[in-house]
């Protein structure tokens, strides 16, 4: 695939997936990236899977990642990170997730066990793959989990290319008002790095 | 926060970050459309979004949601006969309740240009099978044009208009599921805007307007003519492109799978030639013959199902080429979408050495199986309830009849209700059928409020008027939920402010049905007794089962000021770890702890109690002080 950059976002529906697929994709559009992205979503809304493809470079033509060719799973939730890392991530790859449980139902029906944190990090070095646990305590909204990880990606500089001006600018073309402010604060606090 | 509505209507020419579905909507503008209509359902309904993001007073064009997609095919048509360039749109399936006035318009002189678009939907993702929409547009002689990228859906649809509007016919732009929602950049021409000139111009005397019996011989000659006209144009379009290869080797392909195609010859030196096509109806004849003549085998690599395979043989057999053509040769080439690696895996057994196989899946490394992720009803759902209430009337082996809505998800664990399902407002028709020479399971359907108006009550006329013994219960939310929230007939509201209301149990009782009750479910001990009272009275019986849709309600209550979260907790002392709430009522909200303890999640809770009634030690209760 040579010069392309496949992105794959999973999680919930009703977790917020749409808007950390449109801030990515606006943020790599910012940075004068070629990309193509694509949600996937039907009944979604209802507490199924939900996923977003983005693909960065000129040798990108489907918006859709191949199975095993992603370089970079971002997951909301910590079932989905396991998912996403089996089927989607390159043996290369970096898998970032946020730590939050959303049981799914035979998890509930308990016809299946949860999946727990040490769980997928055993998974990801089993394969030789990088992963990253990302969860922030006394978090007001969990809809503002994907803020997070965004923030995440920059601070660690997972989206080649990308920096915290494009998110910036990217989350700028989505919110106004005080629902801006909120984001932005919590996006720039997560995004300076560990260091700052 | 950039103005979408603002973006749609820019003068100049501008490029912008969009999906296919807001492409077409500035592909309207531009294009000159004054008359939109749909009935929601995915992967469409984002087009109308886009709509309603231009405020009511800007927009160049009118905007309805039908009642059905029959109804929004027939608005659309009657704006265009009077000459005003019209669009509608709906879902693959929609296109089957629209049939019967859709295969009628090639034979209609439409002065305005009419365009259908349809979002079918290979590999399912949000429908109830992958039907290629591409078989009704050749049964009843429509062009199709079928982009693959939100840019070319722009383009596509620019060019529909005005072919449509040139033609004075019907086009239908054939979109799927990932070039609806598929995101780019595009770039976007300039809008002269031009004031409505709403002049009624319908000349019924200017055309034959009654296709009835032997007059039908005249029409069809003239709509095969023209069909003949926009094919020779298509011989021509920039949409069919041929990429020279090496060797001898050819791949003929239309819509998303050109992406995937080009995804999988990327970076390779040796390539086949290609023959992309965008008009994929009528087959533009000469442009395939000549590309076929040149090669010694082609790959037809189609999508669902051989359309373009079988008319690229005919031609072939009828030119005499010699040409090895390669069609669909296992079932696998028939089902789900042509994602980059589908295709390669076709590629891969129609030419080894071409591209490699996909990458199998890796070896499990933890557990072998992953707990699977099913849709559920959302936490404070009233669906939930009812079928929680409802099932307590029924015994084991009574008979439950499913529609289409959110209510569907029923069927799932551990409610197991409404186990067949067909179409839209099948439920009560299915239902008569099944209580038949059935004189020991109760028959017991479910039945969405839209889906009521859309196509519920020919069948519910059918089961007063022909004394069938079925319970009908109308789970009435107030919106169509599933599509995201569109207004319906009972609503009070339609897309452009009020409307008159009309009611559910008014229209019941104005088809003639006499056994109504109603009721909210969260009353689900009522509930329980209706249903119980309904099943034992002989005949149709109708109960309204109603609670607003509660992700619409919370989302609302959310942007009011002073609103504050609420949510439930476990009064841990006092459960008994009966596990009701999670086994049998089954709100997501409740999770399973450390040592089996039930705990109810933060993220997911609404507090809307509905649960409560369900516990039978009372263990569930409101946290102090919201979260």
């Amino acid at each position: 695939m040579g010069n392309t950059f496949n992105i794959y976002m999973t999680g919930v529906g009703g977790q917020g997936i749409g808007l950390l697929a449109e801030l990515l994709a606006r943020a790599v559009d910012h940075a004068g990236i070629a990309m193509k992205g694509c949600d996937t979503h039907g009944l979604a809304q209802r507490g199924g899977i939900v996923a977003s493809h983005l693909r960065l470079g000129e040798g990108a033509h489907s918006p859709l990642v191949e199975p095993g060719t992603a370089d970079l799973v971002v997951a909301l939730e910590r079932h989905e990170a396991i998912r996403g890392l089996r089927t989607m991530l390159s043996a290369s790859g970096t898998l970032v997730w946020y730590d939050a449980s959303w049981q799914p139902l035979p998890v509930r029906l308990r016809k299946a066990q949860p999946v727990e944190a040490s769980e997928v990090l055993t998974e990801a070095s089993g394969r030789g793959v990088a992963a990253v646990k990302v969860f922030l305590d006394g978090l007001d909204d969990p809809r503002k989990q994907n803020m997070v990880l965004a923030g995440e990606l920059v601070a660690r500089g997972l989206v080649p290319g990308v920096a915290m001006d494009h998110l910036r600018a990217a989350l700028g073309d989505l919110l106004d008002g005080p629902a801006l402010a909120e984001n932005l604060a919590l996006l720039e606090r997560v995004g300076r790095g560990p260091q700052a | 926060m950039k103005d979408l509505g603002a973006i749609l209507l820019e003068r100049e020419p501008f490029s912008e970050l969009v999906i296919g579905n807001t492409a077409l909507v500035r592909a309207m503008v531009e294009g000159g459309v004054r008359v939109v209509t749909s009935y929601p359902g995915s992967p469409t309904p984002e087009i109308a979004d886009a709509i309603r993001a231009i405020p009511k007073d800007d927009r160049p064009f009118y905007f309805e949601f039908s009642t059905n997609e029959k109804v929004a095919l027939e608005v659309a048509f009657g704006a265009a006969i009077n000459g005003h360039r019209s669009v509608v749109f709906f879902k693959s399936v929609g296109l089957n309740v629209a049939a019967d006035s859709f295969v009628q318009l090639p034979l209609m002189r439409i002065p305005g240009g009419m365009v259908v678009v349809l979002g079918d939907d290979p590999g399912a993702n949000s429908s109830q099978n992958e039907q290629d929409n591409r078989h009704y547009a050749r049964m009843a002689g429509v062009p199709v044009l079928e982009p693959a990228t939100a840019g070319e859906a722009y383009a596509m649809m620019l060019a529909a208009l005005d072919l449509a509007g040139r033609e004075e016919t019907v086009i239908v732009v054939r979109m799927t599921t990932h070039v609806c929602h598929a995101k780019e950049r595009v770039p976007f021409g300039a809008w002269r805007k031009a004031p409505l000139d709403p002049t009624p111009r319908f000349d019924p005397d200017s055309a034959n307007y009654i296709p009835l019996a032997a007059s039908v011989f005249a029409l069809k000659r003239k709509a095969a003519a023209r069909l003949e006209r926009i094919r020779e144009g298509f011989e021509t379009s920039p949409f069919n492109r041929v990429t020279p290869g090496d060797g001898k080797r050819g791949i003929i392909v239309a819509g998303t799978a050109r992406l995937s195609l080009a995804d999988c010859l990327e970076g390779r030196a040796e390539r086949p030639a290609i023959l992309e096509l965008g008009t994929v109806h009528p087959l533009p004849r000469a442009l395939v013959r000549d590309f076929l003549a040149a090669r010694g085998e082609v790959k037809i690599l189609e999508e669902l199902d051989p359309v373009l395979e079988g008319d690229i043989k005919s031609l072939a057999y009828d030119a005499g080429l010699h040409t090895r053509i390669i069609g669909k040769v296992d079932t696998e080439e028939f089902v789900g979408e042509y994602v980059p690696d589908k295709v390669r895996a076709i590629l891969h057994a129609t030419w080894p050495g071409l591209v490699a196989p996909p990458l199998p899946p890796p070896p499990a490394i933890g557990r072998k199986d992953l707990p699977a992720r099913p849709p559920q009803l959302c936490p404070g759902c009233g669906h939930r309830s009812a079928f929680f209430a409802i099932k307590k009337a029924l015994a084991p082996d009574d008979i439950t009849v499913a529609d289409i809505g959110c209510h569907t998800l029923g069927y799932l664990e551990p409610y197991r209700m409404g186990r067949v399902l067909l179409s839209m407002g099948h439920s009560t028709s299915t239902a008569s059928g099944l209580s038949l020479h059935n004189a020991s399971r109760k028959v017991l359907c479910f039945l969405g409020d839209s889906t009521f108006f859309h196509a519920g009550m020919p069948g519910i006329v059918n089961a007063v008027f022909n004394g069938h013994d079925v319970t009908l219960v109308i789970m009435e939310n107030g919106t169509t939920a599933m599509t995201g929230h569109q207004d319906l007939p009972s609503a009070g509201r339609n897309f452009n402010g009020a409307a008159p209301r009309i009611g559910v149990r008014a229209a019941l009782e104005g088809l003639g049905v006499t056994n109504i009750r109603e009721v909210d479910t969260y009353k689900q001990a009522e509930l329980t007794a209706l249903v119980t009272a309904a099943l034992a009275e002989p005949g149709f019986k109708a109960i309204i089962a109603k609670h607003p849709c509660m992700l619409k309600f919370t989302r609302e209550a959310r942007r009011k000021p002073g609103w504050k979260a609420r949510r439930v907790e476990i009064a841990q002392g006092i459960c008994t770890q009966a596990r009701v709430c999670l086994e049998s009522f089954a709100c997501p909200s409740f999770q399973v702890g450390d040592g089996a303890r039930v705990e109810v999640h933060e993220d997911l809770c609404i507090g809307d109690g509905s649960c409560k009634r369900t516990c039978p030690s009372g263990a569930i209760i409101d946290a102090a002080g919201g979260s």
